[in-house]
């Protein structure tokens, strides 16, 4: 069904071994649409940064390799998603943000309001002054308190 | 050789009567007149015409002073050559070296000029070998020379011209928007009359208030407090009709006029895009935003209640003149006499104020264009330290602005407070008329008190309506510079009866063609054919007009004379976006919008998969740089998104066109902007995109060019060699020069990176 096989050694690194035999050692999975299609497209990357192994569905994966990569991805990957906007220090930027997340609870730094992305109507990432980036899934589904704080940014 | 077909004609038919008959009496019996032109300008450069004429056997010549003809027998040995620069344009008649004769002309004549240089050519070979076959090319424009598709029957070119301005009022010209919102305007202007009507109740009511309840009172008269109710609640009830039905006129109509607003913004946008280079390359980015961004919005606010306020004030004053003059006539006349003064002031003033207006939107402009100058150059601006030199232009600008509001303030300042005095002045007239009335018995107090109260009003009216005359000035001026986008037809104007176009072999053929920008010739006479999934390398130095040429094969630009066949068909036949869709374009500076990285490369097919963005992606040696970014193909880059390097960038671009599959690719100097190594990582991504495609690349390195089946050199606007690289190499002429200058450059450069590498 898969010519290849994944597993992890004892160091925590995951080996590949390919179709041809090659072995890699310390593969990195890569969503290539982290944002719009992240179970979809997938690259496994060499410790040198070279594409080894790319898969299309990794629903179609056994249950096995598709966990050793998505734990491997939620290691790598943060992105918490914000439940509700606690208070903003000011309306203007920079302004620092105190949010719920599913990771719990933060404060954030927004430096200006193009760092809020649209994905879709109601879909936000905002990322904050390091680069870290927060999800906001359904902006209708927030508090009424959270939606108005927002609504002055958008 | 072939020509066109007029060339083949005798055109004795067509000749200006001015000069035929004296024409007619020197040529012979069997001469022909093959080709003609009327040179616009005498040796001293003043604008004197003449004619030169070509027979098959003679070329003679007209001097507009003298008004004798000069003849010359043609004979080989002899050319006929044609140069231009800065619009003058000069045809010399040399003889084995030893000019005979000169004629200038100013280029709008050009296409002239060049048939008859041609026919020159066709005219001389004959003489020397009567039987040279000479092949007439297929029919094409009698004026313009260009050559027609197999199924056209009048010229794409000429009969593009572009219509003259409507001149009609400017704001006039809006109603085209309005006519989409009919009915909500006329359900609008009901709502209108209502309320203005509901306004005039209340000063009615004061006169049966004075006279029937007041001035009885005074007179001993006990006050009648059920008619005194029956006033007043008609005077509240016909406030409040008055305050409802004007919050659903004035949000109706401000409804309108808003979607009349963004109608015009979108209209303005939609044409610019099909607008071409050319108008573009004419105009400043600035002063485009200023005009699609604030002045639809002015004419907005203008519509939605400047003229709102206007149509309810006409109303007011027409409706109030027609209580008034219902009343009492001679009173209501004596009114009125202010009335001509201020429709004449406001007369006066309205030039003088449109003008400023305009010119106050122009300094806008510059303002504009200001900003939208330095803000992307602002690294140049920085490196050179220029700030201060910005900032002076910044401010020269802006005072220039500030001077032309100024003036316009001057006449502003003056005509409102005269508009108040004349007001006063008609109130004073109104009361010395009156009093005099009530004292001589013929009006009652109620009534003068009525005309006071509505005379008020109707000033208050008049003035808010002068002011009115400026923002209908600024209104027009807006509409004004708006419709002069929208009047502007497209030098590069869509085939009308476009030749369906579903798939193309990629077949190119260049047929003497010429191209002016502006005054400057850059190119003329160009003649090239291009096979289908031929690679064509165009190499020269820079301004030889490769560019040009290629601007000229994408339709960036319309050629100015001759043709350009793709399949056999001249492009202008065929609809611009499907012709477009058949060509990628790879450029010097890789533009990428702002969006993700799968936006971008998905930007000509916006429907594409992601697998087929990610094949793209992968061909283009762009899809592991992109999977070691943080988002992946969802990284935003373009104005503010993701730093990527020059050769990141342009193998996005790559992919871009790689994902559109077309069979016309072009290459301007797609690797010009990136160092050596990525160039040739550059190169890879460019070998897989090439295959199978006609190619043509333009590049200053000539070894980016080694695939090219053919090179073409080009030099100030003309083909000069053709041929792949190694026959140019051994005739040693311009390409083997380009190419001597650029090996020594390499191996100089290789020699300082080897003494740099030494020392390092």
């Amino acid at each position: 069904m898969i010519d290849f096989q994944l597993t992890r050694n004892g160091a925590g690194k995951l080996v590949l071994v390919t179709r041809d035999g090659d072995v890699h050692e310390g593969v990195l999975p890569v969503r290539a649409f982290p944002v719009a299609a992240p179970e979809f497209f997938i690259a496994l990357m060499s410790s040198e940064g070279k594409e080894v192994l790319w898969i299309e569905d990794i629903k179609k994966l056994p249950e096995s390799v598709s966990h050793l990569i998505n734990e491997e991805i939620g290691l790598r990957e943060l992105m918490p998603e914000i439940y509700s906007i606690h208070s903003v220090s000011t309306f203007s930027t920079p302004s620092e943000w105190d949010v719920d997340t599913d990771r719990g609870r933060t404060k954030f730094t927004l430096k200006g309001e193009e760092d809020i992305r649209r994905l879709s109507l109601w879909t936000l990432i905002i990322t904050d002054s390091h680069g870290l980036r927060f999800y906001l899934k359904d902006m209708q589904a927030l508090d009424k308190n959270s939606r108005k704080l927002l609504d002055r940014f958008l | 050789m072939s020509l066109p077909s007029t060339t083949l004609l005798d055109l004795k038919a067509t000749l200006p009567t001015t000069w035929a008959s004296g024409l007619g009496r020197i040529l012979g019996e069997q001469e022909l007149v093959k080709a003609w032109i009327e040179p616009n300008l005498d040796s001293g450069l003043r604008f004197n015409s003449g004619a030169l004429v070509l027979t098959q056997t003679r070329l003679l010549s007209l001097d507009s002073s003298n008004a004798e003809w000069t003849s010359w027998d043609l004979a080989s040995g002899q050319t006929l050559e044609h140069r231009d620069h800065a619009g003058l344009g000069a045809i010399e008649f040399f003889d084995n070296g030893v000019r005979l004769g000169v004629w200038y002309h100013t280029l709008g004549m050009a296409p002239a000029v060049s048939r008859l240089c041609e026919a020159f050519l066709v005219c001389q070979t004959l003489i020397t070998d009567p039987n040279a076959k000479i092949e007439a090319a297929p029919g094409g424009c009698p004026t313009c020379g260009t050559p027609y598709a197999p199924d056209q029957d009048d010229c794409a070119v000429c009969n593009g011209e572009a219509q003259g301005p409507n001149n009609g009022w400017a704001l006039l010209r809006l109603v085209r928007f309005a006519k989409p919102y009919k009915l909500p305007l006329i359900i609008g202007f009901i709502l209108t009359l209502m309320s203005t009507g509901a306004t005039l109740v209340p000063p009615y009511l004061t006169m049966p208030l004075m006279d029937k309840i007041l001035i009885p009172f005074q007179n001993g008269k006990p006050i009648d407090y059920d008619l005194v109710a029956l006033y007043l609640t008609g005077l509240v009830v016909s406030a409040f009709l008055a305050w409802l039905l004007s919050w659903a006129r004035t949000y109706l109509l401000a409804w309108v006029s808003e979607r009349i607003g963004a109608d015009l913004r979108t209209t303005t946008f939609t044409h610019l895009q099909t607008l071409s280079l050319q108008y573009f390359g004419g105009k400043r980015t600035g002063d485009l935003m200023a005009r699609i961004g604030s002045e639809t919005d002015r004419i907005n606010l203008f519509l939605s209640l400047h003229l709102l306020d206007f149509a309810n004030d006409v109303l007011m004053i027409l409706m109030t003149a027609a209580i008034l003059i219902s009343i009492d006539p001679t009173l209501a006349l004596t009114t009125l006499i202010p009335l001509p003064v201020i429709v004449w002031m406001i007369h006066l003033v309205r030039g003088r104020l449109r003008f400023g207006f305009e010119k106050v939107d122009r300094a806008w402009s510059e303002v504009t264009n200001v900003l939208a100058d330095t803000i992307p150059g602002i690294r140049v601006v920085k490196a050179f330290a220029q700030e201060h030199r910005e900032v002076a232009r910044f401010r020269e600008a802006n005072n220039r602005y500030l001077s032309v509001n100024d003036r316009i303030n001057k006449i502003w300042a003056l005509f409102a407070p005269t508009v108040t005095f004349l007001t006063e002045i008609g109130l004073l007239v109104v009361w010395i008329f009156g009093i005099s009335q009530v004292a001589g018995r013929s009006i009652t107090v109620g009534v003068l008190a009525a005309f006071l109260a509505y005379i008020g009003r109707f000033y208050t009216r008049l003035d808010s309506m002068s002011r009115i005359v400026s923002h209908t000035q600024q209104a027009s001026a807006g509409a004004k510079r708006i419709f002069d986008i929208l009047d502007h037809v497209s030098s590069v104007p869509d085939a009308t009866r476009p030749v369906p176009l579903e798939r193309i072999e990629g077949r190119i053929e260049l047929r003497n063609v010429g191209f002016r920008y502006g005054s400057r010739t850059v190119l003329r006479g160009v003649d090239l054919n291009i096979r289908a999934g031929e690679m064509i390398g165009l190499v020269g130095h820079s301004g030889s007009g490769k560019s040009s040429l290629v601007n000229l094969i994408c339709r960036f630009y319309d050629v100015t004379e001759g043709g350009i066949r793709v399949d056999g068909v001249d492009i202008r036949s065929y609809s611009l976006t499907s012709y477009r869709r058949h060509i990628g374009l790879v450029l010097q500076e890789p533009f990428l919008f702002f969006g993700s990285i799968a936006e971008n490369i998905a930007y000509g097919k916006p429907d594409a998969t992601r697998e087929e963005i990610v094949a793209a992606a992968r061909a283009a040696r762009a899809h592991e740089f992109i999977l070691r970014l943080p988002q992946g193909y969802d990284s935003l880059v373009g104005e503010r998104g993701q730093a990527l390097s020059g050769g990141e960038r342009q193998r996005i671009s790559i992919a871009r066109a790689l994902l559109i599959d077309p069979k016309i690719l072009i290459l301007d100097e797609a690797t010009s902007s990136v160092d050596t190594t990525t160039e040739m990582e550059i190169q890879e991504a460019l070998d897989n995109l090439i295959q199978g495609r006609t190619t043509i690349a333009i590049a200053h390195r000539l070894s980016t060019l080694r695939k090219a089946d053919r090179l073409v050199v080009m030099d100030r606007g003309k083909v000069v060699e053709i041929g792949p690289h190694d026959e140019l190499i051994a005739k040693q002429g311009a390409y083997h020069a380009l190419y001597l200058a650029q090996t020594r450059q390499v191996e100089q450069e290789s020699a300082g990176d080897s003494v740099q590498d030494a020392v390092a």
